[in-house]
């Protein structure tokens, strides 16, 4: 009998994929920490096939076959929101967010985030080096952000960050990501009942004149949708823009050709979402037999996307291993592809945009203060990224 | 060829419009709408790349 390789693996540098998985492309089987068998889908091809088929292949959370990556996703069933939903049920809920995450809508968000960012580094610079551009810079800005946009209050965001990364870490155990679930629902349930009382013009104010007080939503149902929002909103693009810091440091060549020409910037933060995949894996389950790259899939198998194999697969990106800010490619699956494509993606793009756009304009000596290997990581399976980033300039 | 777009399966990601803000654009709701359905001649590889992007499948081309 082979002895099947473990999803998730540790990358060990974050940005290579685990080396666990290239040898078995573009489809393979691969044990789960519970020891279950699913399919990891590692090619490009394969991965878009899997996420554009939401019949076949289902986002269903609380079902059973619905594969827990780690033990986190255990206690992730028992929150109910669209991202584990299909089709119907999926689409009505995204509807009726969509008209506050549009191109145009995000894009009237830059001043802000401009004005927010500018604010950060003049702090930073007043206190000079050294700086650590997490809890500084990174977190903070896509913090603030989905705060204003929500209407929660920034000044709860050292409890929701803190409960948020018990939530997306790798190493969370059950016991612990049940508990910040709780206590984030519990956090959200009374800021939205305070809400009802005394509205205010965030975006969870409007669903609850819209969707709630009209009883399209329940207010419980409410609470599950914020706390989507709450935690992808600030986790991934605070990890992104770290690591981002990072990887143009590590590519000065590259660093020097976007510094050279700012109209980059927009290419540049693609190519880093395709390099850096900081969302590790979408997990999804068959509900019917179907053909996968050659491979009987069989109803009720456990499905899990490998993003950051599948944005180098050379059959989809020349040169995949290369870092490159002019590749101009977005059809990488960084943040996945189909009917559950990131809501949040052009938010994320603006805030990455401007958050390394300035930085790296404003501290031109931007350099970190240790060694590279020395920086400390994020697990395997959850979020990827590093906990700490202490620069000096 | 044309660009029709399909309402009712958009998700409003909004990749139509990062590609050719010039052709598309998302109404009130977050949906998609063309404003420019006609493909140049010549131009046709250029928009398969872009209705390719579309997460939900919702643009397609047609004589
Ligand atoms: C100690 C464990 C680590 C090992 C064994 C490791 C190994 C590697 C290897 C083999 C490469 C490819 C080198 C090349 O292509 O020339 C690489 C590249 C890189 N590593 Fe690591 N690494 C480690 C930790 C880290 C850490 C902690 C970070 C930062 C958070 C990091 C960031 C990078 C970057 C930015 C690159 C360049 C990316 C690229 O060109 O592909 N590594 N690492
Ligand atoms: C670089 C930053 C980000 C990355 C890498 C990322 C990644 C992803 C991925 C991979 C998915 C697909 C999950 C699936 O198919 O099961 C997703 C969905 C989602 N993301 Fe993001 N995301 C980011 C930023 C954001 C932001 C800023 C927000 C909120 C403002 C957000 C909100 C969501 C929501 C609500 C969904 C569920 C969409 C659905 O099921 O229809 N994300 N994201």
């Amino acid at each position: 009998m082979t002895v099947l390789p473990d999803y998730p693996q540790a990358r060990g540098c974050p940005f290579h994929p685990a080396d666990g998985y290239t040898d078995y492309a573009p489809v393979a089987k691969v044990r789960l920490y519970n020891g279950r068998e699913v399919w990891a889908v590692t090619g490009h091809a394969e991965a878009r096939q899997v996420l554009l088929d939401p019949v076949t292949y289902s986002s269903d959370r609380v079902h059973p076959h619905y594969p827990a990556l780690a033990p986190r996703f255990e206690s992730a069933r028992k929150v109910r929101n669209f991202i584990g939903m299909d089709p119907p049920e999926h689409t009505v809920q995204r509807r009726m967010l969509l008209s506050s995450f549009t191109v145009k809508k995000t894009n009237a968000l830059r001043p802000r985030i401009q004005a927010l960012v500018d604010g950060l580094l003049d702090e930073i610079e007043a206190k000079g080096p050294v700086a650590d551009l997490v809890p500084e810079f990174a977190l903070p800005v896509p913090s603030i952000v989905i705060c204003e946009l929500l209407g929660v209050p920034y000044t709860d965001h050292a409890f929701f960050e803190h409960q948020s990364r018990r939530v997306v870490t790798g190493s969370t155990t059950l016991e612990e990501s049940a508990d910040a679930f709780t206590q984030l629902k519990a956090y959200l349930d009374e800021l939205i009942q305070r809400k009802q009382r005394e509205p205010g013009d965030g975006l969870l104010d409007t669903l609850i004149a819209e969707q709630v007080e009209t009883g399209a939503l329940s207010r419980s149902e409410l609470v599950d949708i914020a706390l989507l929002l709450l935690v992808a909103g600030h986790e991934t693009t605070a990890s992104a823009i770290a690591l981002g810091v990072v990887t143009l440091l590590e590519h000065p060549e590259q660093l020097a050709a976007l510094r050279s020409d700012a109209r980059l910037l927009p290419t540049a933060v693609e190519e880093l979402l395709r390099f850096m995949a900081i969302a590790d894996g979408i997990a999804r389950f068959a509900t019917a037999d179907a053909d996968l790259a050659g491979h009987q899939v069989r109803a009720g198998d456990g499905v899990v996307i490998v993003i950051a194999t599948a944005n180098r697969d050379g059959g989809a990106f020349p040169s995949p291993a290369a870092f490159a800010v002019d590749r101009g490619a977005r059809h990488h699956v960084s943040f996945g592809h189909g009917v559950h494509q990131c809501i949040g993606q052009n938010l994320a793009r603006a805030e990455m945009e401007i958050a390394l756009g300035t930085l790296f304009r404003r501290l031109p000596g931007l350099r970190l203060a240790r060694d590279l290997a020395d920086l400390p990581i994020k697990e395997a399976g959850g979020v990827q990224g590093v906990w700490e980033l202490p620069v000096t300039w | 060829m044309r660009i029709t777009a399909d309402q009712e399966r958009c998700l409003g990601a909004g990749q139509c419009v990062l590609s050719a803000p010039d052709r598309f654009d998302q109404s009130d709701l977050g949906l998609v709408e063309v404003l420019d359905p006609e493909v140049p001649e010549g131009d046709e590889q250029r928009f398969r790349d872009i209705l390719d992007l579309c997460p939900s499948q919702a643009l397609s081309l047609e004589a």
